[in-house]
């Protein structure tokens, strides 16, 4: 098949298995994507969620954008990121055109009550599996616990959080350096 | 003209909102007002059927109000918008991270970077729960009291058991939503 065909197929499959915002599409994109396709690895969905999440637009648009790049350059990102927009362009033209009350229908509702619970559970699965390939040591899990914490009860800004934690990344691994260096020159 | 308007309003929208389709919102309830497009009551519908329709949110927003201003040309319009910011910023950025790739200070910040971001998809998977599977009753200052969803704590139980199944695990997730939203439907959850 035709690469950019595939890169469009891929991310409408994607998209029309996400329910939800961006975070609901990564348990898909670690199925379609790294295990099924092996454009990306774990890690590499970490980073680009990283970026995603503290540079403006919308997260599951961002993602898409960054794999397809990575696959096949401007060309690719683009591709990518209109296979995901597609299936949201027909679902939601046909329901404003003919269903204007979908939301309130009863099975609707009952049906995503459902679909929310389940979200949850991948949603889950999906971190537990990027936790093998991020936090790595006793600093990275420090990191992930603090981060989590400051997000989920005091609401602290992704993007603040993602800027600091790269910074002490950063000074971390050059003291750890400057450190080994010392001790090498001093053997 | 109109289609051009819609492109530039929710270009604008795309390039200002960090942080996922929620923080669309605000944009929305402004660009209502300023256009006279469609009333807040109507967005408040708008954003029910993008939660709940396949699709990222802050894109299905972008196409509901293109289409009911501008038929299936506004909704390709307005979702365009709303995407190009995205594209364009983002390309720059990986040429940039491609480009120094080998760096070890690039690798060093991802060191502490991932597990940053992993510890934000969690704090965003405990929103989900806490969405989904409890009911807020009451919120003073800093004490929330909720009550669980037992029915859908039970349905997610089952989920999680499910995934975890050695002859199971390799389905795909669809299949476990599709699941869900049957039980949803037939256990009346």
């Amino acid at each position: 098949m035709n690469v950019y065909l595939d890169l469009f197929l891929t991310f409408a499959r994607v998209g029309v298995c996400t329910f939800g915002g961006g975070y609901a599409m990564l348990p898909i994109l670690q199925r379609e994507v790294v295990e099924k396709k092996g454009w990306a690895t774990d890690a590499e969905l970490t980073d680009y969620y990283a970026i995603g999440q503290c540079t403006p637009g919308v997260i599951a648009v961002n993602t898409a954008t960054f794999i397809g790049h990575k696959y096949k350059g401007i060309l690719g990102g683009i591709v990518a990121t209109l296979g995901m927009v597609f299936p949201s362009l027909v679902i939601i033209s046909v329901i404003a055109a003919f269903l204007q009350n979908f939301a309130d229908n009863v099975y609707v509702i009952h049906a995503f009550n459902g679909i929310r619970a389940c979200v949850c559970v991948l949603i889950f699965n999906a971190v537990m599996k990027l936790r093998k390939s991020t936090v790595i040591d006793m600093t990275t899990a420090v990191i992930f616990l603090v981060v989590f914490l400051l997000s989920a009860i005091w609401g602290l800004s992704p993007a603040i959080l993602v800027l600091v934690c790269g910074v002490i990344g950063l000074a971390l691994k050059l003291m750890q350096e400057r450190r080994g260096q010392k001790g090498g020159d001093e053997a | 003209m109109l289609y051009l308007r819609l492109f530039y309003e929710f270009f604008k929208a795309g390039l200002f909102a960090v942080g996922g389709g929620l923080a669309t919102v605000p944009f929305l309830t402004d660009m209502g007002a300023s256009t006279g497009w469609f009333t807040n009551a109507e967005l408040a519908n708008m954003i029910a059927i993008s939660e709940s329709t396949p699709g990222p949110m802050g894109v299905n927003m972008a196409t509901y109000v293109g289409f009911e201003v501008g038929g299936v040309l506004g909704a390709v319009v307005a979702t365009l918008g709303l995407v190009c910011p995205s594209i364009i910023i983002i390309i720059i950025i990986a040429a940039f991270l491609e480009k120094f790739r080998s760096s070890k200070y690039v690798e060093y910040v991802f060191y502490g970077l991932r597990p940053a971001s992993t510890g934000l998809i969690a704090a965003a998977c405990w929103g989900v729960v806490t969405i989904s599977l409890l009911t807020v009753l009451s919120t003073e200052g800093a004490v929330v009291t909720f009550s669980l969803n037992w029915q859908l704590l039970l349905l997610a139980a089952v989920v999680y058991a499910c995934t975890h199944l050695e002859r199971l695990k390799k389905l795909h997730p669809i299949i476990w939503i599709a699941l869900s939203a049957a039980a949803g439907v037939i256990f009346q959850l």
